[in-house]
């Protein structure tokens, strides 16, 4: 048995925000899981097209996530998995105002319905490691324990700590429910399709001017086996999830074969209020944030616990590489080529040089 | 080829200017004087010395167009430091600064210990010019990971290169954490109040913070290695400090050299001061690990690292009369 396995899988298991890429197929699996007896999908919008396929074996309610008060009750729910989150704003559904009601003031009335179903037995809530801030201040590596120094100019980052002191005041009402905070690295692989994975798969990518920011990705498939298990198995506490390993942005855009532009700061920032008023793009500060500190997390009690090691940074982008190779600017194939022909080049006109002499 | 770690001891220690990999040390007098033979002008076939730096160039530019080094979680990147800073940084530490080093053999092959200096010289080229010491005369080519200020990393660019190079934010976390990695950390606990001095207080040792370097060490249990730094003051000998000026820019001050601002951009060349680095015998901590927390033992501790350091650097004062003689 893995490290902290629970002895008894859960019966009754709600999804939230399943019309979600990754909520879909979280739900998606743990309906495959035959030690599961039932797995519900809740969300307030219909499935997209491209998730609607990985549903069959969900049972699905469309009721807000914070009415569903009711529904833990009325269907003896032993397990919530909250994945409900909007990393972005998106300007189709309400911008900035509509995420800060979902990611806030739902899993604030998630948790208020939680705290009131006695069969609760384990809760599972979708983090970020952008609960950590950015701070010059911060140290190169985050551990579980470390405290935000600063809090983070972007909306995630900042909806991310009100989600955790939501967590934190759930953990102290009610001891007796399993409580596991995962914290993950942004999302990488060949089907992931985030800002982040956006942003790298243009062939000319702007950077900060003089920052080089060290990243960690998660390869999607383990996000799922991580939440999987977090479900299947007992994990209480906050975990850090990311791959081991780290990669520089600069070095990730070259692997990508991608040409990097570096921007001015401040000429960054209003770039993106422009590009936000001109209704493209949805990079925001987060972004800024991210590339100007860099995150690395420690993921030894994740390893510990789960006994589970998710594929290295490098690895999993490199998933990603493969995935968005099409519009690489200079792949490593041209670079190796050139290398020679210049290496050729350079002998001839010696060879050439020593014979004349 | 012959690596440093199979000369005699008295070998290496004459051949503390040659460049990396040192080959047959005794043979050729020039060399100790920094003076590299130069290489054949035509070579003669192909696979030749020219033609293997030639190949070798080409594939550092195409691992490095294509992104396929590696980085640890601090950010630090061998391959860069080794092809590009430290080649940089050997030429002002040989050439420009004649630096001589003393008691290497404190130092470890392997695992960690913290390097405790004195700090010095307005624009905190000690720091430097003590790991390229290290990297260059050391047998076993040990990087120091520097601790900067958070300053630092607040400027674009420079922090970059910091991190690169191996440094990272002077925080406990950080220090722990290269501590139990095996890694030989470099502090220098006066910070700005050290870089900063006028010349007048030149080698006078500032006070050294609340310890918080002593309760790192002890927490893993590493040895400290107090080093004394001389020749550093005199590279930007400061005159005055602006405060006023320093406030307006947010600098922790605002320095006036005999060349600084007069000079403009001249004045950021250093003077060719003659450098002396001496590291002294370590100071265990392993008998102390539950101690760390005793604000007495720290403080004690660092009382004691500071007064070595002190002394060591009066006795190198003396071995060198002249700031910038030979």
């Amino acid at each position: 048995m893995t490290p902290g396995g629970s002895p008894s899988p859960p019966g009754v298991v709600v999804v939230t925000g399943v019309s979600r890429y990754l909520a879909a197929h979280v739900a998606a699996r743990l309906a495959a899981d035959r030690r599961i007896d039932r797995v519900i999908g809740v969300d307030l919008l219909e499935p997209g097209p491209e998730v609607a396929g990985l549903l069959d074996q969900v049972e699905r309610i469309r009721v807000d996530p914070g009415a569903v008060g009711g529904l833990l009750a009325d269907l003896d729910v032993d397990t919530v998995v909250h994945l409900a989150l909007a990393s972005a704003p998106d300007p189709q559904h309400g911008g900035r105002a509509a995420m800060k009601e979902q990611n806030v003031i739902g899993t604030m009335q998630l948790l208020a319905a939680c705290q009131r179903a006695p069969r609760l037995r384990k809760i599972v809530v979708r983090s970020s490691t952008a609960a950590y801030g950015a701070s010059f201040r911060d140290p190169a590596v985050f551990t579980e324990e470390t405290e935000p120094r600063e809090v983070p100019r972007g909306g995630f980052g900042r909806d991310i700590l009100d989600i955790e002191g939501y967590v934190r005041g759930f953990r102290r009402r009610r001891p007796d429910v399993t409580a596991t905070v995962l914290r993950f690295a942004p999302f990488i692989g060949s089907t992931a399709d985030t800002t982040l994975t956006r942003y790298l798969s243009q062939p000319v990518v702007p950077t900060i001017f003089g920052r080089d920011a060290r990243l960690q990705f998660l390869h999607f498939d383990d996000a799922l086996e991580v939440l999987h298990r977090s479900v299947a198995e007992d994990h209480p506490g906050t975990y850090n999830v990311a791959g081991p390993g780290v990669l520089a942005l600069s070095q990730a855009i070259r692997r990508a074969g991608r040409v990097a532009v570096p921007v001015l700061e401040p000429g960054l920032s209003g770039a993106i209020a422009l590009a936000r008023a001109m209704g493209f793009g949805r990079y925001g500060l987060d972004q800024v944030d991210l590339f100007v500190h860099g995150r690395v997390v420690d993921t030894s009690r994740l390893e510990r616990e789960y006994g589970f090691t998710p594929r290295s940074t490098a690895d999993a982008f490199d998933d990603f590489i493969r995935a968005h190779h099409g519009r690489a600017v200079v792949t490593r194939e041209q670079l190796a080529a050139a290398e020679q022909l210049v290496l050729d080049r350079i002998r001839q006109v010696r060879a050439a040089a020593q014979e004349r002499s | 080829m012959t690596g440093p770690e199979e000369q005699p001891d008295e070998a290496r220690v004459n051949d503390r200017y040659a460049d990396p990999p040192p080959v047959t040390p005794d043979v050729d007098p020039a060399r100790h004087n920094g003076h590299r033979p130069a290489d054949p002008v035509v070579a003669d076939q192909p696979g030749d010395l020219w033609d293997r730096r030639v190949a070798g160039g080409l594939a550092f530019l195409r691992r490095r167009l294509s992104g396929d080094y590696e980085v640890d979680e601090f950010g630090f990147d061998p391959e860069l430091t080794d092809a590009v800073f430290h080649p940089m940084l050997r030429r002002l530490y040989r050439d420009w600064f004649r630096t001589e080093v003393s008691g290497l053999e404190h130092l470890p092959d392997d695992g960690a210990a913290l390097v405790v200096a004195n700090h010095s010289g307005t624009v905190a080229l000690d720091a430097l010019i003590l790991s390229t010491a290290l990297h260059h005369e050391h047998p076993a080519r040990r990087y120091l990971r520097l601790l900067g200020a958070d300053l630092v990393f607040r400027m674009p660019l420079v922090s970059e290169i910091v991190r690169k190079t191996g440094g990272t934010v002077a925080c406990n976390p950080d220090v722990e954490r290269l501590l139990r990695g095996g890694e030989l950390v470099g502090v220098f606990p006066e910070g700005f109040k050290g870089v900063g001095k006028l010349y007048a207080e030149r080698y006078k040792l500032q006070r050294f913070g609340r310890g918080g370097f002593v309760s790192a060490a002890l927490r893993t249990g590493t040895p400290i290695i107090p080093v004394a730094i001389v020749g550093g003051e005199e590279i930007y000998p400061m005159l005055a400090d602006i405060k006023p000026l320093a406030r307006l820019l947010k600098l922790p001050y605002f320095p006036v050299t005999p060349t600084f601002p007069w000079l403009g951009p001249l004045g950021l060349v250093p003077l060719p001061s003659k450098w002396l680095i001496e590291f002294c015998p370590p100071i265990p901590t392993a008998h102390l690990v539950d101690a760390a927390d005793d604000p007495l033992v720290v403080f004690n501790l660092a009382d004691q690292v500071r007064e070595t350091i002190q002394q060591t650097l009066h006795q190198l004062l003396e071995r060198r009369p002249d700031p910038f003689g030979p």
